[in-house]
């Protein structure tokens, strides 16, 4: 027999009292992960190359204040800027206000979006419809094959911020490397519809021609608008996108608190069934050094067998956080903050690497006291 | 006969190590549950305490946020202050005060980014219409001055809101004048101002929404319906309770993600619960079977061993408790989905939370308990006793 069979052997002796362990820290390991891949979604993912070279300008108190059209053509005169487009939130309603017929709408200027968002595909001919019709809209692929939308359909949305409503021609479908759960039409419909917003842009979408100009033309942009009646704030598109992830409260706080709660808690499953078992070995332990097992091969042994069931927690844990993240990125409600949203190699590795931690420290401690324990005694130890 | 209690604890104090580390599991998760159910109860207080049965707000046809474009026309003031069942102060005027909601971004005073917030523009008898809003410190704004005023919480949770302290918008700089108490409603969230001097600031001349006393909870239904069926104001009468009740829905993606975790906590204690009954199932082989001799029935040590696991949860949940109560009353936020702005509120361990989550413990308890019970009740004695 093995050592490493020993272990094995030993770490399923009582079966029952392995699963609910196993089945304990993988639970808990499956939160971490799912965390962790919040985490990493939110704060560490820097998005597409073409994301990271794109700036969000909009009113400096606030997104509901609107900026004036001739804004962008000023800021096209910048240096560094390569594409400046307007953009609107309609905010509307589509059907009802089910969490599943959600979806963002926005007004642009069809002859610049897709050279500003240059990360959204869509075929040329489609693109040139779009630009002819004045009701056209373009759709996500996503949200077009959820809905069961074809080029050609009309669709219906009830305004709920501005007192009109919108009825779209589906002239393009694009596809995105993630989800944008959006819509894009005409801004011209919204100025027409509803005239206190001519000549009035909600904010603007600018591509610079690198990254690396995105400071310095974010600062560019801010100062040309500084001392105006509407001031400007130019941010990254990624520092925008955690701004509306900011407003839900103090998230990072939340996801740290529970990821130091659950890795508490395996914690304490662990080293409590490591205690039990061990402790009912001591006979054993006493066995085991007659035999000539040296007091670190016997703390070896507990240490692996602890490390061997954690792990194997791990590994079913990781695989369920998988199929979670999976299903959670599809679901109504959830895909705006998780679409496209994947558990990434580097997260699986850290919740194993948690769990194989969580398995040495909650061994070590008893498995030292059984492996330096007098043999005499534990002979005679009954329990 | 039933085993007495104290053989249970007894057990408890004997395995000292497994009860402790058993019972901190518990409470780490009945924490989450409490922190969880804290937080939507304080959100859930400070929307059901917002808005007064007489009070009806008036909106656009089709919007259902005091926060959309176009409002109610200043012409229509007139023919909704004449309507009938509105309240009067004591000068004779009509208690309806037209008001106007604006949405800023300030930075947050824990260095976490800045975050929207709600700005009210209302005249003095819209201060009037809410006497439960006091000042606590400076003083009320002075119609046709560029002053506001902040609510605690903005106060406590954001930076430039100091009396003194000034923010730009429009067309100059608005100094802060006071601080008021909203007591925990949602103006809690909000920052007020005189909406005469915004009109000409921003050129707005239309309100974003006018809200309207009834003289009766009665009279209020009837002016409701009243406003919504006449086709020339184009308008939307809403009960001020039912406006605040719908934006209820913030805090949704808390409950989903916070009642998930809590859940999958609770299946991984009920775990843990279970090794360590089924460790003292198995270490009391003997014992137990020594109880069946002495004529204790299989009922009675199911029960006992039951009444211990759940003695295991309740200390959980006890320090559980205490972990959470220093979080109670603090102030937290989460952004609305009506207003896209910050709605403040407090953490709040109502006697609800602190049953529910003892109920919470008690079903880890059971359920935890309950498979190694019956083991140990149906153990062959003469079998056990020879172990």
């Amino acid at each position: 027999m093995t050592l490493t069979r020993f272990v094995t052997k030993n770490a399923f002796r009582n079966k029952r009292r392995t699963m609910l362990t196993v089945s304990s820290i993988a639970l808990s390991l499956l939160l971490l992960t799912l965390m962790m891949t919040i985490w990493r979604a939110f704060y560490m993912d820097q998005g597409s190359v073409e994301s990271s070279q794109r700036l969000i300008t909009r009113h400096k108190v606030s997104l509901v204040f609107d900026l004036p059209a001739y804004y962008r053509e000023k800021i096209r005169a910048l240096p560094g800027v390569k594409h400046v487009v307007n953009e609107q939130w309609f905010g509307g309603q589509y059907k009802d206000q089910k969490p599943e017929n959600m979806f963002a709408q926005f007004g642009t200027d069809p002859q610049e979006f897709f050279d500003v968002y240059k990360d959204l595909h869509i075929p040329p001919d489609q693109l040139q419809a779009w630009q002819k019709d004045r009701a056209g809209c373009v759709v996500d692929a996503e949200l077009a094959k959820k809905h069961g939308w074809q080029i050609g359909d009309r669709l219906f949305i009830k305004g709920t911020i501005f007192p009109m409503n919108l009825e779209l021609n589906l002239r393009g479908i694009f596809t995105a490397a993630q989800p944008t759960e959006s819509i894009y039409f005409n801004s011209t419909y919204i100025d027409e519809g509803y005239p206190p917003l001519k000549g009035l842009v909600g904010f603007y979408g600018v591509l610079a021609d690198s990254a690396q100009d995105v400071p310095k033309v974010a600062s560019e942009i801010d100062e040309q608008f500084r001392n105006v009646e509407r001031p400007t704030k130019t941010e990254s598109e990624h520092a925008f996108q955690l701004g509306w992830i900011a407003m839900m409260g103090n998230v990072k706080a939340f996801i740290l608190s529970i990821c130091l709660a659950v890795v508490f808690a395996i914690l304490l499953v662990s080293a409590n069934t490591m205690a039990m078992s061990i402790r009912e070995r001591t006979r054993e332990v006493a066995l085991l050094k007659t035999l000539g097992f040296t007091q670190g091969r016997v703390l070896g042994l507990f240490v692996g067998e602890a490390m061997a069931m954690s792990l194997l927690g791990g590994v079913v844990g990781t695989i369920i956080a998988v199929g979670v993240i999976r299903a959670a990125s599809k679901a109504p409600g959830l895909n705006f903050f998780l679409g496209g949203v994947h558990v990434g190699i580097p997260t699986m590795l850290v919740a194993l690497l948690v769990a194989a931690a969580v398995g040495f420290v909650s061994a070590f401690l008893p498995a030292y006291h059984a492996s330096r324990g007098n043999i005499v005694e534990g002979l005679r130890h009954i329990g | 006969m039933a085993i007495p209690i104290s053989y249970n604890i007894r057990n408890l104090r004997l395995r000292r190590g497994a009860t402790v580390m058993t019972a901190l599991g518990i409470a780490l998760t009945v924490t989450i549950a409490i922190f969880i159910m804290a937080l939507l109860a304080g959100l859930r207080d400070a929307f059901a305490t917002s808005g007064e049965p007489t009070h009806v707000l008036v909106l656009r046809k089709g919007s259902n946020s005091e926060l959309a474009a176009g409002g109610v026309a200043r012409e229509a003031m007139q023919t909704l202050k004449d309507l009938p069942g509105i309240a009067k102060n004591t000068q004779g005027d009509s208690l309806v005060s037209g008001e106007d909601i604006l949405v800023i971004v300030l930075p947050r005073k824990d260095g976490t980014g800045e975050t929207n917030v709600t700005m009210r523009f209302l005249t003095p008898v819209g201060l009037e219409m809410r006497p439960k809003v006091k000042i606590v410190a400076g003083r009320w704004f002075t119609p046709g001055q560029r002053e506001i005023v902040v609510s605690k919480s903005i106060h406590d949770r954001f930076s430039q809101t100091n009396v003194g302290d000034t923010m730009f918008f429009g067309k100059g700089n608005w100094t802060v004048v006071g601080v008021f108490d909203s007591g925990g409603s949602a103006h809690e969230s909000e920052i007020w101002a005189d909406i005469n001097q915004l009109a000409s600031d921003l050129d707005r001349t239309q309100y974003s929404s006018v809200l309207m006393k009834a003289t009766d909870p009665v009279s209020a239904e009837s002016l409701k319906n009243r406003v919504s069926d006449d086709q020339r104001l184009k308008l939307n009468g809403m009960l001020e309770t039912e406006y605040y009740a719908q934006q209820t829905s913030t805090g949704g993606p808390i409950k989903i993600v916070g009642l998930f975790v809590a859940f999958i906590m609770a299946i991984g204690s009920i775990f843990a619960a279970m090794n360590t009954m089924y460790a003292a199932v198995a270490y009391r082989a003997r014992e137990i079977a020594t109880l069946r001799v002495i004529g204790f029935s299989r009922p009675s040590i199911l029960t006992s061993f039951v009444l211990e696991s759940l003695l295991l949860a309740l200390l959980g949940a006890l320090v559980g408790i205490v972990l959470m109560l220093p979080f109670n009353g603090m102030t937290t936020g989460t952004s609305n989905p009506v207003t896209f702005s910050e709605a403040v509120f407090r953490l709040r361990m109502t006697p609800l939370v602190v049953s529910w989550a003892i109920i919470f413990a008690v079903v880890m308890g059971v359920l935890g308990g309950l498979a190694p019970a019956w083991h140990a009740s149906r153990r062959e004695i003469l079998a056990s006793l020879r172990d």
